[in-house]
């Protein structure tokens, strides 16, 4: 299987050139082969998640005195699975969406590239293999970033991403270099076999934090994220929120739970505060935006803070030695990772497609689409719902998993955590509620009302290409939210790979009952069936329809229209994103965005129109972008003077270096 | 086994290489440098002769040969001529005194001496002797490329730095010729490149100092400014 997986990845590394080419082939050959490539990949994860062991393979490259390693394993294989799903949907949508972009040869040569370079990080097994495949995940995502490079804003992103990512990788760097020892054991059997433990563990743990979670895009390290993933065109955003962020989730769980060694509770606290302020945080300033991708991608940092407390509760269990709670925080945690990975691509593909339609991200000049553009409509309407947490679809199923671990913190012992975790549930339920009330708003504004411009009057609906892609992950996403065990079955073997034990409810074997019910701890306590919803659901409404129309008179009747309440025809007067968004922005504004509103009203007479602005303000850039984004931009303007040196003074920093390193090497002796 | 005597003479050929990269770095005139590499070369020659006839390994003397022939004598001329046409009989602009130089240029060979010691201790004496006498001469002849401002001492401090590196590798038993070949090679590029350079610089400039060059940089200029 792992050789299958790599011939598949190396595949794809070989595909990459050939998107240079120019022409509808080359593109054409791009996205069939990335199609046949990741369902290679993905057949072989999900087949090994049920029937496989743990294989490894050495190739003979890399660093001479450290052959490439590879692995794959349960946890690698999830997320093998995830990636490779995302990936061939991606691959589906671009068939149709590349058409939309104005330099193909800017993207179709690093999508292949990119998806090659995740695969190569999940099924890493040395720190080199795995630092050389982040960095190429990193460059390539860069690239794409660029690819629409003539917009002024896109270059400032991609340049703030491009600085995070050399941050956040130096980090990992640095980790692994702790964690290999002195002796320089970068493979991770043998960090696994022999962890590093007190303080330098503990500085590893912390930088492989910074490092995997600046990816992730955790408070307060987010602030590139929702610059550089919308840069991206919308396929490319997609696997950049839905996936990439992933990838560091993995490192995080890689690093946390397997080479580590055992971490103490502090390490889950840690998550758990992380987490928390993630989730709500970054849904408000979802809120907040009126550009559909920079929501979408703040909404993705809300999302990862769900993940993280997942992560910390489970870890905060297993350091108590309660591993079934641990094992039900992780399984919430993993499920909620491919989870979000579907909606959330789900809905950077309709927003591609309203972007496609109309040339339009902002939501003030959107409206109305749910007539020109029905099937976008209808599959942006189950990703919102989806993401929303609205049962039967499965958002709900993991944030639910993720609430029953949070509602068993009082069988922990430490006080802190007793009262802590529920503040964190608290925190999780506001980000739940912020979360359905943001995507009501970008739903409401984009697709329903009057169209606000002239291009959204004017949109058609999109190739079949991508609103087929929007399908397929639709259909996952009520199939996994009616029947989660089927998602829970596979993920059972990674939590007990990575904690020893099995998800509590199924620790005696799957029976049909338990697709039916998903039970968290065990059957016939507090369990949730998405089937039977799914059926309350249909009926409820089957019956309301029957009898508002066998109710109703069938007497026709004339008469003035209802106006709604807005008997103005300008569109303009519609109730608009930033209307919408105002009573939040009035609660939390003035401390979390420290927000501005400014009113420019004309004198009685004036004929001038009345304005409105409001500035907002991500303290996390001020706080920490702001001043690195300062230093790196002093330190090149520094730098920029060795560009202008003779010959001599080239050489002389280069001999001084030499002398010095050789001063170094007598003085160590 | 290698005697006493066969040690000691190539111990003293490798010592005054190291001996005339001092002399290079005090030489005030660009014809005094240019002798005084010549005599290196000379050196260089000499000692990787002993080496061929100690070590029996007749392809050194072939190495022998090229450095007697390129290094001692057709580049020395050349380079004496280029400085004939151009009129150039004037000192050499230092950046360092040539005390200080000196100075500097003791401390590199005890540096050398304190790393390869004790590196090689387990390796033949002859070797790290040599070794540590070819590593002086290859910061020797860096330190000759920083301090001076002159193009001319530059050149032939680069190719002092390739005579250590020759030294070095005609101590160490079994090296193949291919590396020395490719050495030469590559001096006698750099020498083309730094000879096509030198003129350029006369034509356009009239002198030989590049200090003077710093000035007429249109990207600094504009830096500046």
């Amino acid at each position: 299987m792992l050789t299958a997986i790599l011939v598949a990845t190396a595949a794809l590394v070989v595909l990459g050139p050939i998107g240079v080419a120019r022409g509808r082939a080359a593109a054409n050959l791009v996205h069939f082969g990335s199609i046949a490539a990741t369902s290679v990949v993905l057949g072989h994860a999900v087949w090994f998640l049920f029937d496989g062991t743990p294989t490894t393979l050495t190739l003979p490259f890399g660093l001479p005195w450290l052959a490439a390693h590879f692995r794959i394993d349960a946890l690698s294989a999830w997320f093998l699975s995830v990636i490779s799903l995302v990936g061939l949907t991606a691959a589906i949508y671009g068939f149709g969406y590349i058409r939309h972009v104005d330099e193909p040869g800017r993207v179709l040569p690093f999508f292949p590239l990119f998806l090659a370079a995740m695969n190569l990080v999940l099924i890493a097994d040395d720190a080199f293999t795995f630092l050389l495949s982040w960095e190429c995940m990193s460059l390539a995502s860069w690239f794409l970033v660029v690819a629409n490079h003539r917009q002024p804003d896109n270059a400032r992103a991609a340049l703030v991403y491009l600085v995070m990512a050399v941050i956040g990788t130096s980090c990992l760097l640095l980790a692994f270099g702790i964690m290999a020892g002195f002796e320089g054991a970068y493979s991770f059997a043998d960090m696994r076999a022999a962890p590093v433990t007190g303080r330098l563990g503990g500085l590893a743990v912390a930088l492989v934090v910074i490092g995997a979670g600046s990816k992730a895009g955790l408070v307060p390290l987010h602030a590139w994220l929702p610059l550089a993933h919308p840069a991206a065109p919308s396929h490319i955003s997609a696997l950049m929120s839905g996936v990439m962020t992933k990838v560091a989730i993995y490192g995080l769980v890689r690093v946390m739970f397997d080479l580590a060694g055992d971490l103490g509770w502090g390490w889950g606290a840690v998550l758990l505060v992380l987490g928390g302020a993630s989730a709500v945080l970054g849904i408000l300033y979802a809120l907040m935006q009126n550009d559909l991708k920079v929501l979408l991608a703040y909404s993705t940092v809300e999302n990862v803070g769900i993940i993280v407390i997942g992560l910390g509760l489970a870890l905060v269990f297993k350091a108590n030695g309660l591993v079934g709670l641990a094992a039900l925080a992780q399984v919430a945690a993993l499920l909620h990772v491919l989870n979000h990975a579907l909606f959330k691509s789900l809905l950077f593909f309709g927003s591609g497609c309203v972007l496609s339609a109309t040339g339009e991200r902002d939501m003030e000049r959107l409206g109305g689409l749910i007539h020109r553009m029905p099937r976008t409509a209808f599959l942006f309407l189950v990703g919102s719902a989806a993401i929303s947490a609205l049962p039967p679809f499965n958002g709900f199923a993991s944030e639910w998993l993720t609430f029953q671990a949070i509602l068993n913190a009082p069988v922990l012992p430490q006080w802190v955590l007793k009262f802590g975790v529920p503040v964190v549930g608290a925190l999780l339920a506001l980000a739940a509620a912020l979360a359905a009330a943001c995507f009501v708003r970008a739903f409401g504004i984009t697709f329903l009302g009057r169209p606000r411009s002239d291009a959204a009057a004017q949109a058609a609906e999109v190739e079949p290409a991508m609103w087929g892609a929007m399908a397929v992950l639709a259909a996952c996403c009520l199939v996994l939210g009616v029947l989660p065990t089927a998602a829970i079955v596979p993920l059972n073997a990674v939590v007990r790979d990575l904690l020893g034990s099995p998800f509590p409810a199924l620790s005696s074997g799957v029976a049909v009952h338990d697709f039916l019910f998903l039970a968290p701890l065990e059957p016939g306590r507090s369990s949730y069936s998405g089937l039977l919803v799914l059926a309350v659901v249909a009926l409820v409404t089957w019956v309301v329809a029957r009898c508002a129309h066998r109710l109703a008179s069938p007497q026709v009747r004339r008469g003035p229209p209802w106006d709604c309440g807005f008997p103005d025809p300008q569109p303009a007067t519609q109730y608009t994103a930033s209307s919408f968004a105002q009573p939040i922005r009035r609660v939390y504004g003035t401390l979390i965005f420290r927000a501005r509103e400014r009113v420019d009203m004309p004198e009685p007479g004036d004929s001038r129109p009345a304005r409105f602005a409001v500035h907002l303000i991500d303290p996390a850039w001020e706080a920490f972008y702001a001043p690195i984004e300062r230093g790196v931009a002093a330190a090149t303007a520094r730098a920029n003077v060795l560009q202008f040196l003779t010959i001599r003074r080239y050489l002389s920093p280069v001999f001084a270096a030499l002398i010095a390193l050789l001063c170094i090497v007598v003085l160590a002796k | 086994m290698i005697g006493r005597i066969e040690f000691d003479i190539a111990h003293a050929l490798s010592a005054s290489v190291l001996l005339l990269s001092f002399a290079l770095l005090y030489q005030r005139r660009v014809s005094g440098v240019i002798e005084a590499f010549a005599l290196q070369a000379v050196a260089v020659a000499a000692a990787a002769a002993w080496q061929a006839f100690t070590q029996d390994a007749p392809h050194l003397y072939i190495t022998a040969l090229i450095a007697l022939l390129f290094k001692a004598m057709v580049i020395p001329i050349a380079l004496s001529r280029i400085v004939r046409k151009l009129g150039m009989h004037k000192t050499i602009e230092t950046v360092l005194g040539v005390n200080l130089a000196l100075l500097a240029g003791v401390g590199l060979v005890a540096l050398s001496i304190l790393l390869v010691f004790p590196a090689t201790s387990v390796a033949a004496v002859l070797t790290r002797e040599n070794l540590a006498l070819a590593l002086s001469i290859v910061l020797l002849g860096l330190l000759m490329m920083i301090t001076r401002r002159n193009a001319v001492t530059q050149v032939i401090g680069f190719m002092s730095l390739e005579n250590g590196l020759v030294l070095a590798a005609v101590g160490v038993k079994g090296m193949p010729l291919v590396v020395e070949m490719s050495i030469a090679f590559s001096v006698l590029i750099a020498f083309l490149v730094f000879g096509m350079f030198i003129f350029r610089i006369r034509e356009r400039f009239d002198t030989l100092d590049l200090q003077y060059l710093e000035a007429f940089r249109g990207d600094h200029q504009s830096e500046r400014s």
